[in-house]
């Protein structure tokens, strides 16, 4: 990007991806009964990348956070057919998901599905795919 | 019997495990030591099944993968596949054992070599367990897959490159034939069930669709086994590294067509068609393989041409055997069912002595530096071991005893001279060709397999010509070759052990369904006192050696035939016309004009979309359920209007970027008003990264926009015609789809997602539930265009940098 002076946005970044940051995991996990879920979580993650990016410069973004996001996204989609697969060990056709309720030690009755681990995999391929177009066409000068 | 789809995954998860290893251990180890293990205990595994096969018994195990559409994981164990199993990982665990040795661990890329390897026996393994068509078909393509990635192994090369291209082109376009002719019979049968199909054997014969769908699937098989006219991508295939040559491309893979015609057998047999075709097109082959094999000066090149024509041996057997089907099975016709039991039975010799072949061609190559034979001579005294070998698997090749060549030889001209006195499918006009055919073939067969022998072992030293002087391979090479030889000789003498334990439990598949391994008795000898195979291989060998000592002076008569006519002439100019003429239609359309696209793709939408409105009448409008318009929404559609005009008449980019997202927020609201929040949510979303999108791109535009700034943008009638066109469809299909209702709604099933998924935000569970396989897809869709679109500009960076560099 340019270097213009914009201190004030970058002030309310610091905050603000936080925020987004955090409202991303929740709609990531809310997406279960309320509305969200992996794909609108990925975005929302992505987006808040996508803000570090537009108020810093790519480099140091880069500096912080060192993950390759094909590597994110390979791995988002492995994530997801392994769960497929998964299905297998159970003697399931593929792609069958099961839920249970289990009573965890500080959340109390919890639900538990093979369904959300699906969906981590969905989120991380958004996440992957849509920081690594984003970066690869704002490298490109 | 869960066991059996274990040994299938096994190699598969050793092909992901292998690269680790390679990391971890190349240094000290040649990890082919680690990889060894696998074959050999599935080999081990296996053997254990022996007793329980012979008896006539066979194994089934089932895992659902897709049971709507009745795709199941059906593993299915009988006699023949046993036999196919144990080659598979027989051979295997020598072939590892060899290119332990013949492979450097410091040069090669060794964990390229193993991967596929394993891949392939994994492939190989699930192809002849599997009782699922489509299943059979995924593993066969993954088998050619494989091929082609171990014929490339030494990619830098030009050959390999090319023969890796041929064998994939040819052999997946026999597989795509193939799935067309299972596509086929799964609709006249109505099951994927390989031994339901076999079931119904008579209302495949009666339908109209059995002919086609005979050739597709014949078509499938002859190019796996390089059956004549398709066999040209073999000898180009030699260019493997040689432990692949031995163990895919004579010993298994190829034989995966012998395989679906034996396993097709029972459902096509006993009809003309299927008898003159895979009979016809074998003796074919075999003769053609054995007349060029003669020629051949590279040894490699020369063993090439003989598999095919020992391919098309053993497929002319199952030809003659699949008469038995139309007889029945009884002591008269129990002749047929001895070709089938000899097509069984040289498959098994083939591998053995057509592999310890290849690994002392190996050798040679390994030792000398050269397979060309014209280079060669002299070797006898440097290379005892290895001429032994060589003279072993040579003669067993050419039919002579005491080699198991010569029982299986033996029985083949028993099959050719009673399938010349048959009296159904007009064999007796020109059915007397069967046994002069096999006759002048086996001729060949004999010179080539001295010249193997002869002229690379005998004769004068040359070692001028070498690259290195000749020395005796390693120990550990000569080990897999003399384990193979070694059972040439065993089974010349115990034939009949060979034969009760595992040769006619596969021979009862091959056999009409009320035949069990146990009724079946035939004994196989060396001796049947002076009858016809008798003269007829005496013959060969007088004749043989007359032309072998004159070789000389009839070798130039092979430049007789012109060039131009042959069939890899054929292939070449028949690729580079369809390159050309690919090139030529798609450089009418691809003029990289992105706008050009946008015109393809949206007059498309029109005439498809508008057809589909039109043609059936579809188009309705009923507005009596429709909810009266409130008014936010005529504002939000005032609003949109006002945003979408903006983009339409905006005087530069950045305005009309900013309207466009606009434009996505209004949408927004509009779900918002209607009550769908995750739609509303990731619309949102979508909407602020592809802002974000856009005004990153907006820095690489052209900047062609500021010329015409002048005079405003030009007036295009055409776009006016294609924009108006997409909205007006668009918005009749939208109408037409509210307005009628075919069906029952199937939201009340998704209603249910707490009950079904534990979910009580039913899009969620949908997306990852109920659709999840459409979200997999799509989630892989994504991921490609990422990739793609990462490797597009990445690419034409290194490419602008190497080209600035370079001024």
């Amino acid at each position: 990007m340019k270097e213009p002076n914009d201190v004030i946005l970058r002030s309310v970044t610091k905050v603000a991806v936080v925020i987004i940051f955090t409202f991303s995991i929740n709609l990531f996990f809310s997406g279960h009964h309320l509305p969200g879920g992996g794909f609108i979580g990925g975005l929302g993650f992505a987006a808040a990348l996508t803000l570090l990016f537009l108020s810093y410069d790519i480099e140091t973004v880069r500096e912080n956070i060192s993950l390759d996001f094909k590597k994110v996204a390979v791995v988002g989609v492995l994530i997801a057919v392994g769960t497929g697969l998964g299905s297998f060990l159970f003697d399931a056709p593929f792609l069958s998901h099961t839920f249970d309720y289990f009573d965890l030690p500080i959340f109390g009755k919890t639900e538990l599905a093979t369904a959300v681990l699906f969906d981590v995999g969905v989120a991380m391929a958004v996440i992957g795919t849509a920081v690594t177009v984003i970066m690869t066409i704002s490298e490109d000068r | 019997m869960v066991w059996l789809s274990i040994i299938i995954l096994v190699p598969f998860i050793a092909a992901i495990i292998v690269p680790f290893l390679y990391k971890v251990f190349n240094q000290k180890i040649h990890i082919g030591w680690f990889v060894l293990f696998i074959p050999f205990l599935i080999f081990i595994y296996l053997l254990t099944y022996i007793p329980s096969i012979s008896a006539g018994k066979t194994f089934t195990y089932l895992v659902q993968w897709i049971p709507t559409y009745d795709i199941n994981f059906e593993l299915y164990m009988d006699g023949l596949s046993l036999v196919f199993g144990l080659l598979i990982t027989g051979i295997g665990s020598l072939v590892i054992f060899y290119s332990i040795f013949y492979l450097s661990k410091e040069r090669e890329a060794l964990h390229n070599f193993y991967v596929y390897l394993m891949m392939f026996m994994g492939a190989m393994l699930g192809l002849v367990f599997s009782d699922n068509i489509l299943v059979i078909y995924v593993f066969w393509e993954l088998t050619s897959i494989s091929s082609f990635l171990l014929i490339a192994y030494w990619y830098q090369r030009q050959r390999s490159r090319y023969g890796a291209q041929k064998s994939m082109l040819i052999t997946i376009f026999g597989g795509l034939s193939m799935l067309a002719g299972f596509i086929m019979l799964s609709i006249i049968t109505d099951t994927y069930s390989m031994r339901e199909i076999a079931s119904q054997m008579d209302l495949i014969h009666g339908h109209e669709l059995f002919f086609p769908l005979m050739i597709l699937i014949l078509i499938g098989a002859f190019t796996k086994s390089a059956q004549f006219p398709f066999s040209i991508w073999l000898p180009d295939a030699m260019e493997a590294p040689t432990p692949i040559s031995a163990y895919l491309h004579s010993a298994t893979m190829v034989k995966a067509g012998i395989y679906l015609v034996a396993r097709f057998t029972p459902v096509f047999g006993g009809t003309a068609e299927w008898f003159w075709l895979v009979s016809g097109i074998g003796i074919l082959t075999l003769l053609y393989g054995s007349i060029n094999a003669v020629r051949q000066t590279d040894l490699k090149a020369l063993l090439a041409y003989s598999t095919i024509s020992q391919l098309g041996l053993i497929m002319s057997l199952l030809g003659i055997g699949s008469a038995i089907l139309y007889f029945g099975y009884n002591d008269e016709s129990s002749v047929y069912a001895i070709a089938s039991l000899a097509a069984v039975f040289h498959l098994v010799n083939h591998s053995t002595f057509k592999g310890s072949l290849f690994m002392v061609v190996g050798i040679i190559d390994h030792e000398t530096g050269t397979r060309d034979i014209r280079k060669l001579g002299g070797l006898l005294s440097f290379m005892p071991i290895s001429f032994t070998l060589a003279v072993i698997g040579s003669f067993a090749m050419a039919g002579l005893p005491p080699f198991n060549g010569f029982l299986s030889k033996e029985m083949f001209f028993t099959a050719v001279v009673n399938a010349s006195q048959l009296e159904i499918f007009n064999m007796e006009t020109i059915g007397v060709l069967f046994p002069v055919i096999a006759w002048i073939a086996s001729v060949f067969t004999f010179v080539y397999s001295m010249i193997l022998v002869f002229k690379t072992f005998g004769g004068k030293y040359k070692p001028k010509m070498l690259e290195k002087p000749a020395h005796e391979a390693p120990l550990g090479m000569l080990i897999p070759p003399a384990i193979l030889a070694s059972l040439v000789v065993i089974f010349f003498f115990f034939p009949n052990v060979l034969a009760n334990y595992l040769l006619k439990p596969a021979l009862a598949s091959l056999l009409p369904e009320e035949v069990t391994a146990v009724d079946i008795e035939m004994k196989i000898s060396a001796w049947h006192g002076w009858n016809t195979e008798l003269f007829m291989t005496i013959g060969v060998v007088v004749i043989g050696s007359i032309l072998y000592i004159l070789l000389k002076k009839w070798i130039g008569l092979y430049s007789v035939y012109p060039q131009s006519f042959t069939l890899n002439r054929l292939y070449d100019s028949g690729l580079a016309k369809m390159e050309s003429g690919a090139k030529t239609i798609t450089d009418q359309y691809m003029t990289g004009s992105l706008r050009a696209y946008m015109i393809y793709i949206f007059s498309l939408l029109i005439f498809v979309w508008g057809g589909a409105l039109l043609l059936p009448g579809a188009f309705s409008i009923d507005v009596s359920n429709d909810a009266p318009v409130s008014f936010y929404e005529v504002g939000i559609m005032g609003s949109m209007l006002a945003a979408a005009l903006t983009v339409l008449f905006a005087k530069s980019r950045l305005t009309a970027i900013i309207a466009v997202g606009a434009l996505g927020y209004l949408v927004a609201i509009f779900f918002v008003l209607f009550r769908a929040p995750d739609l509303a949510l990731t619309q949102l979303v979508v909407e602020t990264v592809t802002t974000a999108l856009f005004l990153l791109c907006f820095y690489h535009l052209p900047k062609f926009k500021k010329e015409k700034e002048k005079k405003g943008i030009p007036f295009k009638p055409l776009n006016l015609i294609i924009s108006l066109g997409v909205g007006t469809v668009v918005t009749l299909f939208a109408i037409s789809a509210n307005s009628s209702r075919m069906f029952e709604p199937v939201s009340s099933y998704f209603e249910d997602s707490y009950e079904l998924a534990g979910a009580r935000n039913i899009v969620n569970a949908i997306l990852v539930d109920f659709r999840g396989l459409d979200t997999m897809l799509e989630i892989f869709v994504l991921t490609i265009v990422g990739l793609g679109v990462y490797t597009l500009i990445k690419l034409r960076l290194a490419r602008r940098e190497k080209d600035e560099g370079a001024e």
